[in-house]
């Protein structure tokens, strides 16, 4: 390639790279500004008073807007759900990648085909089987149903199946049973898929918007992204206070992408090519 | 059982080693506990839904008499009092899926093949670029309201306009499908991007031997080596595109009027805001079928072009 191409390339990249950062750094900055200086027209680009108000009217103790707890709800939530799609989704898939069984391919075709059915069309039912459950308005109800992920089991079977089957079989011959090859073979074997899977449904459900804002009603059990929507109506003409809840809403997932970057690019390329 | 049959499964048991050994109940107990959510969360509800889509169920009166397929029947009477915002709904959806899909597919796909070389810093670029989609919708809907809005907001000081992003046509569809594209490009553009990489390069090699320029590379190696990934984007994006939800709810409120209120938008607000559920859950089916209906439809394409 030539010099000069080489530099027009990349100030493409460069000036692409704005275009998605840019709007972040907005958000980071207005949450520190005052908020006569943020719906200053014309805006100024970067605080000509820095100040922590906005985080401060968050945190305030009896706020109507609990942000701490929410953010903790988010935690939990999320975690919760992660750690129960690995448990469930891994025990199913090992069979899947590794017996013969009657009616596996009928079993395996019944979770593939439940990823085309969009997830909307059981919101309503499935609200109601909450209420029966006695879970709207509380965690469980974030963290349980979204647990039956059919893409865990579609991403886990095909890593179970590209493992060797020689070790399964050594344990095999050393009297290991199934549920022995299982944790102390095919699980260990497994921790970067098992890691990418717990990344991104931690992801997901921390992100989640739709659901939760139909299933919490009360302030105190709300995740952040519905209680960004409140901010939003709360708070309409103190955008530095919008924007530093959305600051506490993105900041996690940002600096966990930050940090497993290649794990969750490459999940998320793997489930698309081996779709 | 008998002794014999203990017998003999025994002695299967020991010949075939892992593979076969599987005759019993095992399998099964590993997939009980996905099963279980599965079965609680899936089926029940898929089943559950028709139920109620055959109802007047108001979740707020004790009757839910059955009414056969008259909620159905209501969404193809132009008489009925859901007709038109239902079918309006379903226009809008329509409007953003066919604006934001071609977009969706194109420009990632520039995108990919941009940062498709072998460079210093390449895995910086495809993580900013990516970078947005982690953040939520919700994050995203705020952030964007702000930047969007047409007295204070960043984009229309930039530009120096005073254009009314959120609140009249057709800029409240540029607003949504323009997020749309800057939140979910890096989505797609790493998915090409890793199909890219799997198409051998012995074929470009011999395309270049048999003297076509660039162009001619890129349509007959490039995309033919893209088709069982694109197949994969297309669907994704179409069914995402079709379930937009919070970018309207969030930036637009469905402005100016009710014309950037989605399908899903108001199927949520008949069911969920107003307990009209029965009627809400046969929209939510009507518009499943719809999609299943599409997805067949691409994967024909796909298939008729081998």
């Amino acid at each position: 390639m030539s010099r000069v191409r080489g530099i027009a390339w990349y100030t493409v990249l460069l000036g692409l790279s704005l275009i998605f950062i840019a709007p972040l750094v907005w958000m980071l900055l207005t949450s520190i500004k005052t908020p006569g200086e943020a719906t200053q027209v014309p805006p100024t680009l970067f605080p000509q008073k820095i100040t922590t108000e906005a985080y401060g009217t968050l945190f305030e103790a009896g706020s109507q807007t609990p942000v701490l707890r929410w953010f903790l709800n988010s935690l939990l939530a999320a975690t919760g759900q992660a750690v129960l799609v690995l448990i469930v989704a891994s025990m199913a898939a090992y069979p899947l990648a590794r017996m013969q069984f009657r009616g596996k391919n009928l079993l395996f075709g019944m979770i593939l085909a439940t990823l085309f059915v969009p997830i909307f069309t059981l919101i309503i039912p499935n609200f109601l089987i909450i209420d029966r459950l006695g879970w709207l308005d509380t965690l469980w109800a974030l963290i349980v149903p979204g647990a039956a992920s059919a893409f865990g089991v579609f991403f886990l079977r095909q890593f179970f199946e590209s493992l060797p089957r020689e070790l399964e079989e050594a344990a095999v011959l050393e009297g290991a049973n199934s549920w022995q090859v299982f944790t102390k073979v095919i699980l260990p074997l497994s921790k970067p898929a098992l890691a990418t899977l717990g990344l991104i449904s931690f992801l997901t459900n921390w992100n989640d918007f739709i659901w939760p804002i139909y299933v919490l009603f009360s302030p105190t059990s709300f995740t952040l992204p519905p209680g960004l929507g409140i901010l939003q109506g709360a708070y309409t003409i103190n955008y530095p206070v919008v924007m530093a809840g959305a600051a506490i809403a993105s900041i996690p997932a940002l600096l966990l992408f930050v940090l497993a970057q290649r794990y969750i690019i490459e999940g998320v390329s793997r489930s698309g090519l081996k779709g | 059982m008998t002794i014999l049959q203990e017998r003999t499964q025994a002695a299967d048991e020991t010949a075939n080693p892992p593979m076969r050994r599987n005759a019993s109940i095992t399998p099964y107990l590993f997939l009980v506990p996905y099963f279980v959510l599965f079965a609680g969360f899936m089926l029940l509800p898929a089943i559950y839904g028709l139920w109620i889509s055959l109802h007047d169920w108001d979740y707020l009166l004790p009757g839910k008499p059955f009414v056969g397929l008259d909620n159905y029947q209501a969404l193809f009477d132009p008489a009925s009092a859901v007709f038109d915002f239902f079918w309006q709904s379903m226009q809008a959806t329509g409007i953003f899926t066919v604006a934001s899909v071609p977009l969706l597919l194109v420009v990632p796909l520039a995108v990919a093949l941009l940062i498709n070389r072998k460079f210093p810093g390449r895995t910086f670029f495809r993580a900013v670029y990516f970078a947005p989609y982690v953040l939520g919708v919700a994050v995203i809907g705020v952030l964007w309201r702000f930047l969007l809005d047409p007295n204070l907001g960043a984009v229309n000081a930039v530009l120096g306009t005073t254009t009314p992003w959120t609140t009249d046509l057709p800029w409240a569809w540029i607003s949504l499908v323009g997020v749309t594209v800057w939140w979910t490009l890096g989505f797609n553009a790493v998915i090409y991007l890793a199909g890219l990489q799997d198409i051998p390069r012995e074929l470009y090699e011999a395309a270049r031997i048999d003297g076509g320029g660039k162009w001619a590379e890129f349509r007959h190696v490039t995309l033919p080596g893209l088709r069982p990934v694109l197949l994969f984007v297309v669907i994704n994006t179409v069914l995402n595109s079709a379930n937009m939800f919070g970018q309207a709810y969030l930036i637009t409120q469905g402005a100016p009027g009710v014309e950037t209120r989605t399908a899903i938008m108001y199927i949520a607000q008949t069911g969920l805001r107003d307990f009209k559920m029965g009627s809400a859950a046969a929209m939510s089916y009507l518009l499943t079928i719809a999609l299943l209906l599409i997805s067949l439809i691409i994967f024909r394409l796909f298939r008729t072009k081998d």
